[in-house]
Parts: structure tokens; sequence; C-alpha cells
């Protein structure tokens, strides 16, 4: 029986490993099943269908077609390890997993073998330091940026002061929502206010208790880190104690029309924070209607073209098919190499002229890596949730971050890390 | 005629009490270990370890650890995955606390810390039973989770609350951490469990095996012939954690090199524990390896299948999976309540007469 079923499955996962081909090989480490899928789905489609149009338009990037590999993870971290070793072997460019929890477990794996890891906006703040993390790029922004700008955000609103204030930080319980508490506890105390920790478990379905918290606090302010079927919820349960939307303000992964929906008119007014525009009114959206959704080659169903997370899916394979052109330029090939990608990373710069080259005028903030500086300016705006025309409007422009605070903070953080694991380091 | 007894005389006690008194089971065993020790790290690769036999054998030794505690004793716990995590944390408090120590001695004394837990949480199972020892139970699960969630000193004060196992080696070879070797890892796994599984068959077959099936069959009247519960019921408790810490250890430290207590030992990691030993057998060592093994390999061989070889969009063959696995669980419970084992055991009688039925 064991036998017999061993030898099966021998076969089976013998067969299905691709021989590597000179095509360009990105993974797609995405979730469409789930609790998080409401997040994980808009993102693979945007990611993938922006890879599509460089194929079907350009005919790739340099000549040589972009295969993607999906894989799916669920957002959990074995399944997450199965698809890094399942497809790290038929030459993979870079990974981009969407998972801070997985980030983790690949941060040693990617060093070891050699492959970028591109987490625009999420995974490990600290590894915006490139003196340690040679392989990790987290540009053009990352969390402890987002809860520096919020606050900057609230002072802006209070006068310049938010002495006396009580912000209720609701985070998921997990590696991703604990990462703003050493940023948001150390702006408590140059900024005078009080934060108040709320932990919602995975998955985040029931928050009962935790809004009955904030309606007896009463903070000033909420500021919520979550993800999922967690933000929906949340909203739903902020509308039901009548807490004042425009003092809920949501991290940028806080922030997608699939969050405010469900709590329909109730969710009028909440804001979150953008690293990035929305919307279709871009020039990049008449090739992709042309070229791929026209065409009938969109991904997945189709039905999250211009939204949020969309967006920042697209965003993500557009930073990497640029990282991309630069390696190609770099290294005078086509066909790259994972280790000459992470060279196009580190030498990469987007300026806003090129974003309008490539049919995103005012949609990112410019930005240039270097050795040392893998995480970008890291500014973001605040953009406000409209239920009655269901569209999201931007309330600022980018707003940067406190670097004062911020940068002790990635240099003790990513310190511990170095000597934990006995990195020399780099760029010296 | 596979299975056959005729012909094979024994001549001592001892050899009449062996763990495998047919000639041709134990040869059968002898070769599996043979392959297991002598083929398989020598054709490893990254894959195969990190997503087929590592987690199996992983699985392998929590699920023997269950099965002793709920198949030879008879006291349902669904406290695994807070066990795993009391397993994975000690060894990660070891690991940092004292680098110098080599992390086999790490791995077993987190073994150990789970066994004072475990018996600590056992004690309840003194007066209460069944379905009010697993309400029991459930309350170690979540507050063990909530404990290293809550305490910053467990996770040594790291901003995202994650543990990262640091590189550890043994004669010189790194078994954990990210430049591990992939025969390094799975051999580490494979001697823990080689050892683990015999001191288990072991166990079970001499006095305190006994004394624990007697609890799970009635225990007044073994408490009459002279079965002391306490120590019994803790005994087996103890011996469980252990089991279940190793592999939380190993799970942490060799196979994923970083956790989060949350997403790894949640509830969900109890009740698939749970269900290897239910599917694979209660009270049955074999039946620890078949569940691991049904529950470890069928959701990888199902994905290769649908994506790999059909090419099936990820979330239809994801939610597909769930299914079959699901109605594969219900099928096998029907046609087979007593599990994988008891499926073995009826081959292997088959066998003894095959191919003369009468």
């Amino acid at each position: 029986m064991k036998k017999t079923f061993a030898a099966l499955a021998a076969l089976a996962i013998a067969a299905s490993t691709v021989p590597a081909s000179a095509d360009l090989m990105i993974p797609n480490l995405s979730y469409r099943t789930g609790p998080y899928a409401a997040g994980g789905i808009p993102y693979a489609d945007g990611f993938n269908d922006y890879f599509t149009l460089l194929n079907e338009r350009d005919g790739g990037i340099g000549g040589e077609k972009v295969v993607i590999t999906e894989c799916e993870t669920a957002y959990n971290t074995e399944k997450g390890v199965e698809c890094y070793e399942a497809t790290k072997g038929n030459g993979a460019l870079v990974y981009n997993p969407l998972s801070t929890g997985i980030t983790y477990q690949l941060i040693p794996k990617v060093a070891a073998d050699g492959i970028p890891l591109y987490t625009p906006g999420y995974g490990r703040t600290s590894a915006a330091n490139g003196k340690v993390f040679e392989w990790v790029f987290n540009y053009p922004a990352n969390y402890w940026d987002a809860a520096s700008v919020a606050v900057k955000y609230l002072l802006e609103q209070n006068g310049g002061s938010l002495d006396g204030k009580k912000i209720a930080l609701v985070y998921h319980n997990s590696a991703y929502g604990k990462e703003p508490i050493r940023t948001l506890t150390e702006l408590s105390k140059k900024h005078g206010f009080t934060l108040v920790e709320v932990p919602v478990d995975h998955p985040g379905q029931e928050q009962k208790s935790q809004w009955l918290q904030i309606r007896r606090d009463k903070p000033d302010y909420v500021v919520m880190w979550g993800w999922g079927v967690m933000n929906a919820v949340a909203i739903q349960e902020a509308a039901n104690i009548n807490y004042p939307m425009e003092n809920f303000i949501g991290v940028w992964w806080s922030g997608s029309e699939n969050d405010v929906m469900p709590a329909g008119e109730g969710a009028n007014g909440y804001k979150s924070l953008a690293m990035h525009g929305t919307g279709m009114a871009y020039p990049v959206y008449d090739d992709l209607r042309k070229f791929v959704i026209d065409a009938g080659k969109a991904s997945g169903a189709g039905d999250q073209v211009g939204s949020v997370l969309y967006s920042r899916g697209m965003y993500a394979a557009l930073v990497i098919s640029e990282a991309i052109r630069k390696a190609q330029e770099i290294h005078g090939t086509a066909a790259i190499t994972a280790a000459q990608l992470r060279d196009g990373f580190e030498a990469l710069e987007i300026t806003e002229a090129r974003m309008a080259e490539l049919g995103l005028p005012n949609f990112g903030q410019p930005f240039a890596a270097s050795c040392e500086d893998h995480g970008g300016p890291g500014a973001a705006m605040i953009q406000q949730w409209d239920a009655a025309s269901k569209t999201w409007s931007l309330k600022t422009g980018f707003i940067a971050p406190d670097d004062e605070v911020l940068v002790p903070l990635v240099m003790e953080d990513s310190g511990a890390f170095a000597a934990e694991n006995n990195i020399a380091e780099r760029c010296n | 005629m596979l299975y056959r007894e005729a012909g094979d005389f024994k001549t001592s006690y001892g050899a009449d009490s062996q763990t495998f008194p047919i000639r041709f089971d134990r040869m059968r065993y002898y070769a599996v270990l043979a392959l297991a020790f002598g083929v398989v790290p020598f054709l490893i690769n990254d894959y195969w370890a990190n997503a087929v036999f590592v987690p199996f054998l992983i699985y392998a030794i929590a699920a023997i650890g269950l099965n002793i505690l709920t198949g030879y004793c008879g006291q349902v716990s669904l406290g695994t995955g807070g066990f795993m995590a009391v397993g994975a944390y000690a060894c990660y408090k070891l690991m940092t606390a004292f680098p110098e120590v080599s992390i086999l001695i790490h791995v077993l004394l987190a073994g150990g810390v789970t066994a004072v837990v475990g018996v600590l949480f056992g004690l309840p199972s003194l007066r209460i039973k069944g379905f009010y020892l697993a309400v029991a139970t459930l309350a170690a699960q979540f507050f063990l989770v909530w404990l290293f969630n809550k305490v910053p000193w467990f996770y040594n004060y790291s901003a995202s609350g994650q543990i990262t196992a640091p590189e550890r080696t043994i004669f010189g070879i790194a078994v954990t951490g990210a430049t591990t070797p992939a025969w390094a890892k799975y051999l580490f796994c494979l001697v823990l469990l080689f050892v683990l599984a015999w001191v288990a068959r072991n166990l079970t077959r001499g006095a305190i095996g006994r004394k624990w099936m007697a609890i799970r069959d009635m225990d007044i009247a073994a408490e009459i012939i002279g079965v002391n519960p306490l120590t019994t019921k803790l005994s087996a408790f103890a011996v469980s954690s252990f089991f279940i810490g190793v592999a939380g250890a190993l799970f942490f430290s060799v196979y994923l090199g970083a956790v989060e207590v949350g997403e790894a030992f949640g509830i969900q990691k109890s009740f698939l524990v749970l269900f290897m030993i239910i599917i694979g057998g209660l009270g049955s060592i074999f039946g620890s390896f078949a569940g691991a093994a049904f529950l470890v390999l069928l959701p990888v061989f199902l994905k290769n299948v649908l994506v790999g070889q059909l090419g099936w969009p990820t979330d239809l063959a994801a939610h597909i999976e769930l299914m079959i696995v699901g109605g594969l669980i219900i099928l096998f419970l029907i046609a087979e309540p007593h599990g994988l084992n008891q499926l073995w055991r009826v081959a292997k009688e088959k066998l003894r007469l095959w191919p003369f039925p009468h």
C-alpha cells in the first residue's frame, strides 16, 4: 500500500519537473484559496497580466519571453517552502511571495541559493539595509515607512502635535502585524501619544472583543495592519460600533476594494495608505485591454482589473521587468541568470519619465537603489473610500517618512541579524 | 505463501518475542532500513527533502508520540500543536543560549522540556476522561500558542515575533540553517525517527505499554489489578510529549528554519496529527508511519498531478485537492474504521494463505 503509493508519488513528482529553458522563468507564489485569497487573487492577476502584456506586445523583455510558473501557497509557510523548492531548480530568477511569513523563511534560503527576493511594501523591513541583506530588495516602501507616514499624516491633521492622543493599533497577530509595533512605540515616545495594541488572531473572522475594547477605550485614531478576511471584518465591526471612519487608517494592505465593499455604506470615509495610484485612468490599460484582456489572455477570472491590489501586482511586475532590463543592459546578454538579475535590482533607477514612458504617469514614486539602499524613499499617500461612487480618492500627495527615527531602527535590526548569522557588511 | 510461518523455528525466548517474528517480514524491515539509510541519502535533492521526506519523517515522530497517548493509553489529546510549539521554542532558546552545545542535545532537551509541560497538562486526565479531557488539552493548545505570542522573552525580543534557527553543525556538517545539504537534513531526522520509533515499539511491548493499554481498555479494572493510574497516565503524557517535542524542535530547526507560532503550531496542526493516527490506525507504530505518509504525500502528489501534469489552474487544483483528501479520509474510515494498519494486517493474513485460501 505504502510502497505503491510512494512509487506513484515518485513518478508524478519526477515527471513534473520541467527542464530549464532559455526563457526568463519567474515563479509566482500566489494564493487564490484560503482566508487571504481576497488579497492574493487580484495581486496575482495583476502580476501575471503585466508579464503577459510584455510577452504579447514586445515579445518579452529584450527579446526573451517571460514564463510565469504559478504555485499556490494559501499564505501557508509550509506550502510556500514546497513551492520554493519546486521552482528554484528550473532557473527561477526572482521570488515575490506576497507573504511576510514566507519572506522570513526565504531570506536565508535565497542568500544560500543566490536568487533575489523582491518584497515591495512587505517582508522584513530591515532588509532595506543592503549592506547586510545582499539578495533582498523591498523598495519603494516598507512597513516602518508606512507606520511613520501614518503618524505624520495624523500630526498634520492635528496641527503638528499628537500630545495626549491615543492611537490604537489593530494588527494581525503574526510577523506581518507585529512589524510596525517597534516603530510606533518609538514614534509614540517622540510625539507623546499613547499606543494601544489590539492583536487579532489568524484568520481574523472573529473580532467582537477587540472592537468592544476599542469602543470602551475610545482611541482618537485606529491604525490597522490587517490582511485578507480580517480587513473586511474589522471595517464592518468599526461601522457597527459607529467608530468615525475618517479616524480609521489602514496600511496599504488594508485598503483594497474587497476590504471595504462588504461593509457597504458603513465603510464610507475609511482611509488607507497607498504606495501607488489606482484605477484605470492610465495609458497602460489601453495596451492591457488590447493585448491581454480582449485577447482572452487575462489571468484568473479577469474581474479584478484596475483594482488596488491588481495595480500593486502590476507595479511589482513592472519593477521586476525593469530590473531584468537593467541586468540585461549591465551584462550584455538577454538570457540573464538570477545572480545577474540581482545586479540589475541593485542598479535599478525608476524615474517619473520612465514611468510615464511605461504608461503609468504619476503612479508611483521615483526611486534609485544602491548597494547600501535596498529600501527606496518609502513615501506613501493617503486615500479615502467613497462608498457612493465605490472609488478610492487620493487625499494627499506622497508623504515622506521620518527617517530620523527609522534609520537607527533599521540599522539596529539588520545589525542583530548580521551578528546572529555572521554576515560581514558589504559595500565598504 | 509469502508470510508463511512454516519452517521458521524459534529456539530461544528472545527469538520468539522479537518484533518481527516472521522471517519475510523481518527481511522486508531490513530492506526498508537499508534503502532509507543506504540509498535515499545519495539520491535526495532539495525538493525531495523539503517537500516530501523531511516533513514525512517529522510528522511520523509526532504521530508516534500522539499514538502513544491516544492509541495506546486512550487519552484523547488536541494539544499536539501546542506541545510541538513548546519543543520548537525550547529548542530555539537552547540554541541561542548555548550555541556551543550540539544541536542533537538541544533537540533531545527540547523533548524533555515538552515532557515536563505535557505532564503538567496531563494532570487533569486523572479526573476527567474522553471528550472532557480533549477540551482540557484544547485549552493547552490555545494557552501555549498565546503564551509564545505574548511573552517576548520566548522569541528573544525580535521585532516580528518570529524565531529563526541559526546554523548549527554536527561533525562539521550543517544540519540547521539555509546552507544545510538535503541529505544532512534527511539523515538527521531519519536517525532520530529510527531511534524513537525503536524505543516506542519496545516501550509498548513491555510492562509500561501493557499498563497503558490496560488503562485504555478499562481504567477501573486496571486499577483493581494493580495498575497505578497516576504514574501510568502521567508516564504516557510524558513519553508522548517527549516525542511531540522532538518533532516540534525538528519542525522548526531543520524543516522550516523560521516559524511563527500561530501559523505553524495552530489548532490545525493538532487536528492534522490526530487525523494521521486515526487514518493510520490507533495503537500501532506502523499506523503512525502510514498515516503520516498519507497526509504528507497525498497533497503534494495531487498538486503535482493536477497542476504539473494536467495543467489545471492552481486555485481549482487546490480546492479539488482538499475535496479529494477529505473524500479519501471518509472513504478509508468507512471501508476500514481501524485505519491503514488494519488494511495492512488483513493483507498480511491473506498473503499468509495465498495462493491456497483453504
